[in-house]
């Protein structure tokens, strides 16, 4: 009280302003009470549920924008046919199944491969890139400092795409290495791609995948000048394939996942070592990703634009 | 507003053009113009004169290719040019010196205009005139005006704002009178009622020798400009001119202007009084590593081998990187197995220190980029927004407005790449603007 008369307040004025607030704060209490109960959206208690079904990543792999429009989807559709999480696990993809009340369909898990060994001794360099750090911008400006029209960049765009960590840059090869084990197969990475030169293949039994490691639509003479380890569309492979898996278009050959049975008669086929093997067990001839060495190649001009 | 000095080093300056000798082999790419690629109208065998139609326009921005030599067509191929890209192209491997008979070759000046606006117009499109200022738009296109639209002013750029180039100031000192009856020609093509000539004022030569012939033709003015970069560039040359402004996305004939390069007026000139279609392109070869007397001015045949072209000065030692066309804005070559084409005004030798990217470090906020910045756009904020893929923000931020004239890397004092990421995240939202207004037509 000491302190009201020190300030020379009028103790009523408190009570009045203290009143006056008390008013309003029911006033706006029941105007939001009715307000909420007019404007009620109904939401499916299904979307929650699905959300937590779901990674989080919000990666955009799915095609829709984040985690919980791909779970509205899937409840407005009923389905999970077109609009499933591609890096989901069966289990949860079997809960979401449950919620949605329907049978859960067979998924095949997915992996991204690089169809590129254009590794800095498979492709010496022969012009320098200093410019931004971007395969997006270094696409628009040249072909590449091996020349090769369709092949890695090697500026890490899919690196930078990569929600879930699984892909880096080998600083000896200048190639991207995927992480079996991190990569969820959302495709991200391939989208960020301007070249295309990742792939988004069916993991394989056992991890196994057999692949064509190149994207070099060239004609063959001119596809070896720039890379050891190109596709030079020999056919060879198509014709060695039992089951028809291999085709060979505009100089550039294809393995259909789908198709393939990891005989690999095609690996030991390939003049030029361009089809892939990955995670046979050691005693086969297995490829491992291109031999590395240092790079030490001529550099003959620099690319930038100032 | 905005604008930067870079050193001018017109080291081939006075420097006479020189005829370089003729080619035995022409690789003519189909693609020397802005828009769809030219058709291939010959095939393997087929006997060519110099200025046969070989390449056709296909679709509305496109231009006509021409045989820039005699012979026989010996391939028609995909041929990789100064990017390492494979681009349409046709191989022509000469026999003699032979042109077609409808084309004046004599040095004769031909003062008398015999054509009307249409048919002017109409000889551009199908002489294959292309804006040799370096974006190599077709010219017709410019011409062919609305109901609505009235050109009041035709500004003629030889401001050369770029370093090294010296081709316009050549052209202005060797061609003056031909270059003002090429002015007469456009104004009739574009119904304008006065022509300026804009030209920075360290070519007080060519200032001088323009100025003279322009003499005794009332609608024609010479109009020196201060030296400023980027003042080459279209709206701001129109700014520094008329005072005038373009709209955000509009083309200069909305405010009355229809701009050509000086070379490109040169080039009318050869179409409309000679019928000669570009053949030729001039181009300065400089470099501070070439001793000063060996920077020449050349014309040349389109299709030349580029390394013949640098050959001829010799490439110096320290080279670290060719640039074709205009250190500011031209592209480095990356693959020299390649051919001249239409548009390409210089190539410089850069020596190894120079080509250098110095250490990238933060942005400290300065804001030179934006004082640099000719379109009064902020620069370093583009950069970041187009390095987080935030194009909504790009868009709203006039990404679209920017012409890549490089003023912003240009005054960096943290070396950032700007321009680099301004051109991806331009690009990037182009497509979307693009995809936006396909997916919702009004």
């Amino acid at each position: 009280m000491n302190m009201i008369i020190l300030l020379n307040v009028d103790v009523a004025v408190l009570w009045q302003a203290a009143l006056i607030l008390a008013v309003i704060g029911v006033l706006a209490a029941v105007i939001l009470f009715f307000i909420a109960k007019k404007f009620h959206v109904e939401e499916d208690p299904r979307i929650d549920l699905i959300v937590e079904c779901l990674p989080g990543a919000n990666c955009g792999g799915c095609g829709f924008a984040g985690c919980r429009n791909l779970a509205e989807n899937m409840v407005a559709r009923g389905t999970m046919e077109g609009c499933s999480c591609p890096g989901n696990s069966k289990e949860n993809n079997a809960k979401i199944a449950g919620i949605l009340g329907i049978e859960a369909g067979e998924t095949t898990p997915k992996i991204a491969v690089v169809r590129c060994q254009g590794s800095c001794e498979n492709a010496p360099a022969k012009v320098q890139y200093d410019s931004a750090f971007s395969c997006a911008f270094a696409n628009n400006l040249f072909a590449g400092e091996n020349g090769c029209p369709n092949g890695c960049l090697g500026c890490g765009d899919c690196v930078k795409a990569c929600n879930f960590g699984a892909i880096s840059i080998d600083p000896e090869t200048r190639l991207p290495i995927v992480d079996e084990e991190k990569c969820v197969g959302c495709g991200v990475c391939a989208k960020n791609c301007p070249r295309g030169v990742i792939e988004i293949r069916a993991k394989g039994p056992k991890n196994r995948r057999v692949y064509v490691a190149c994207n070099n639509k060239e004609k063959g003479a001119v596809a070896m000048k720039n890379c050891k380890a190109a596709c030079i569309g020999c056919g060879k492979c198509a014709k060695v394939c039992p089951f028809e898996a291999i085709t060979v278009e505009s100089n550039l050959a294809y393995i259909d996942f789908t198709k393939c049975k990891m005989c690999k008669k095609c690996v030991a086929e390939c003049p030029k070592n361009a089809i892939l093997a990955v995670n046979f067990p050691a005693p086969k001839p297995a490829p491992a990703p291109a031999p590395e060495t240092k790079n030490e190649t001529a550099e003959e001009t620099t690319i930038s634009n100032q | 507003m905005g604008g930067i000095h870079p050193e001018a080093n017109k080291i081939a300056h006075n420097q006479t053009v020189e005829e370089f000798p003729l080619p035995d082999q022409a690789v003519v790419y189909m693609t020397q113009h802005l828009g769809a690629p030219a058709k291939p109208i010959v095939q393997k065998g087929d006997k060519v004169k110099v200025g046969q139609l070989i390449g056709e326009a296909n679709g509305f921005v496109s231009a006509n290719i021409h045989a820039p030599i005699s012979g026989t067509v010996s391939r028609v191929d995909a041929i990789a040019d100064i990017s390492g890209y494979k681009k349409p192209a046709i191989v022509i491997d000469r026999e003699g010196d032979e042109w077609m008979e409808d084309i004046d070759t004599t040095p004769d000046i031909v003062s008398e205009i015999k054509l009307g606006k249409d048919e002017i117009i109409a000889r551009m499109k199908d002489r294959g005139i292309v804006g040799l200022g370096g974006a190599c738009f077709p010219t017709h296109i410019k011409y062919m005006l609305k109901p609505e639209q009235k050109c009041e002013y035709l500004i003629v750029n030889a401001a050369e704002c770029e370093p090294y180039i010296s081709t316009d100031n050549r052209m202005a000192i060797e061609h003056a009178e031909e270059c003002i009856i090429g002015v007469e020609i456009a104004l009739i093509a574009s119904g304008a009622d006065q022509a300026v000539i804009g030209i920075e004022d360290n070519k007080p030569e060519a200032t001088a020798s323009l100025a003279a012939a322009a003499k005794g033709h009332p609608k024609i003015t010479v109009q020196p400009l201060r030296i400023k970069y980027p003042q080459g560039a279209e709206k701001q040359l129109i700014n520094a001119i008329t005072g005038r402004c373009v709209p955000n996305g509009a083309l200069p004939i909305s405010v009355g202007c229809i701009v050509n390069n000086l070379t490109t007026i040169y080039a009318i000139y050869q179409a409309v009084q000679k019928n000669m279609p570009i053949v030729q392109t001039f181009t300065t070869v400089s470099g501070k590593s070439v001793p000063a007397d060996k920077c020449r001015n050349f014309h040349l045949r389109l299709g030349t081998s580029i390394k013949a072209v640098m050959d001829a000065v010799g490439i110096p030692e320290d080279t670290g990187k060719i640039i074709s066309g205009g250190p500011m804005m031209g592209k480095a070559i990356a693959h020299l197995d390649a051919y001249a084409a239409k548009g390409m005004s210089s190539f410089l030798f850069m020596s190894e220190k120079e080509s250098r990217r110095g250490e990238v470090s933060p942005c400290l906020r300065c804001g030179k980029c934006v004082s640099a910045c000719p379109m009064g756009l902020e620069p370093y904020r583009l950069h970041a927004f187009s390095e987080l893929n935030r194009f909504d923000d790009c868009e709203k931020y006039g990404i679209m407005n920017c012409i890549e004239c490089g003023s912003c890397q240009y005054t960096c004092p943290s070396n950032r790449p700007i321009l680099d990421f301004v051109r991806v995240g331009k690009a990037k939202t182009g497509a979307l603007i693009r995809a936006r207004s396909a997916a919702n037509p009004k």
